[in-house]
């Protein structure tokens, strides 16, 4: 029990420390860094909590595939050391401390919900996961997602397809004064229109030309 | 304070919310920081559901989790996508520059 105190003060220690640097850093390369940072210690939390599946899926979903994303695209477009300064301007400072203000406004109305709440009596039939079950929490997830969730499961599924033809549609540019192949004419292309079988007299020859 | 209950983590979720809000309106600098704030947000939402979902027994909450997961990639391709299609178009993301809109 106090090991796990342990380990949860200093996982949500290194995340919220984290999560302020991606806020703060003056290099974007440094705030992408943090968030993953930020990503591997939650992951750790997850999977000290008993959500091990689900550490898993963040680790290799957001530290492999969306901060690698932000990592390419702060990388490609040449904006990491911009502006040296954090507020590029006076003029923009004066938005500093409202949202300061409104943060710690929703911070603290949080933080009364959570202080006030309290389970409902009858919540214990509401479980679907009895809490000594022999599987595991991927075999239980499994369990429901793939039976009671699975036109959500395959909803999501068009949501990542949209995503990609989405990305794919808007980024992508057509460039002048490239040869590229002409699939549909090649394909398209029968032995009439290529081939001629001619009947040639001796020593006269044939026009090609004609 | 030894004893991490679930206001513990519901907590945690609520301060990394609040400083990816935090994020959104002190950053002056360019458009992909706030995309990682937003990040940040859908991050603590995903902390909330699994804490729920472990300490009231329920498995729910770890499917919406996967489906907020979803949710948030197809997000941040997006974005990225619109991001690197307008820094083709005007060679900047800085916030102070893009201001077509008189926002």
């Amino acid at each position: 029990m106090i090991a796990h105190s342990i380990f949860f003060y200093i996982f949500s220690f290194v995340a919220i420390f984290s999560a302020i640097m991606v806020t703060v850093s003056k290099n974007t390369v440094h705030s992408v860094f943090f968030l993953i940072l930020d990503f591997i210690t939650i992951s750790c939390l997850f999977i000290m909590i008993g959500a091990e599946f689900l550490g898993m899926i963040m680790l290799i979903v957001y530290v492999g595939a969306v901060a690698v994303l932000f990592l390419f695209v702060v990388m490609m477009l040449n904006v990491a050391q911009q502006k040296k300064q954090w507020f590029s301007s006076i003029g923009s400072s004066k938005h500093i401390p409202l949202g300061v203000l409104i943060s710690v406004i929703i911070f603290f109305e949080l933080i009364v919900v959570i202080g006030g709440w309290k389970f409902k009596p009858d919540v214990a039939s509401l479980m679907s996961l009895s809490p000594n079950a022999e599987i595991s929490n991927t075999h239980s997830i499994g369990n429901i997602l793939y039976t009671d969730y699975i036109h959500l499961f395959q909803l999501s599924g068009m949501i990542l397809l949209v995503a990609m033809i989405g990305a794919i549609v808007l980024t992508f540019r057509k460039r002048s004064g490239l040869k590229r192949q002409s699939y549909f004419s090649q394909i398209s292309r029968e032995r009439e229109d290529s081939v001629e079988l001619m009947d040639v007299n001796s020593k006269q020859g044939v026009d090609i030309d004609a | 304070m030894l004893d991490i209950g679930l206001g513990h983590y519901l907590t945690l979720g609520a301060i990394i919310f609040s400083i990816g809000v935090a994020g959104i309106f002190l950053n002056r600098k360019n458009i992909i920081v706030i995309l990682m704030s937003i990040e940040l947000i859908l991050l603590s939402v995903n902390i909330n559901l699994v804490s729920f979902s472990i300490f009231l027994n329920d498995i729910t909450g770890q499917i919406f989790t996967l489906f907020i997961l979803t949710v948030a990639a197809a997000e941040a391709a997006i974005g990225l996508a619109i991001i690197v299609v307008y820094y083709r178009n005007t060679s900047t993301v800085d916030i102070e520059e893009i201001q077509s809109l008189k926002g």
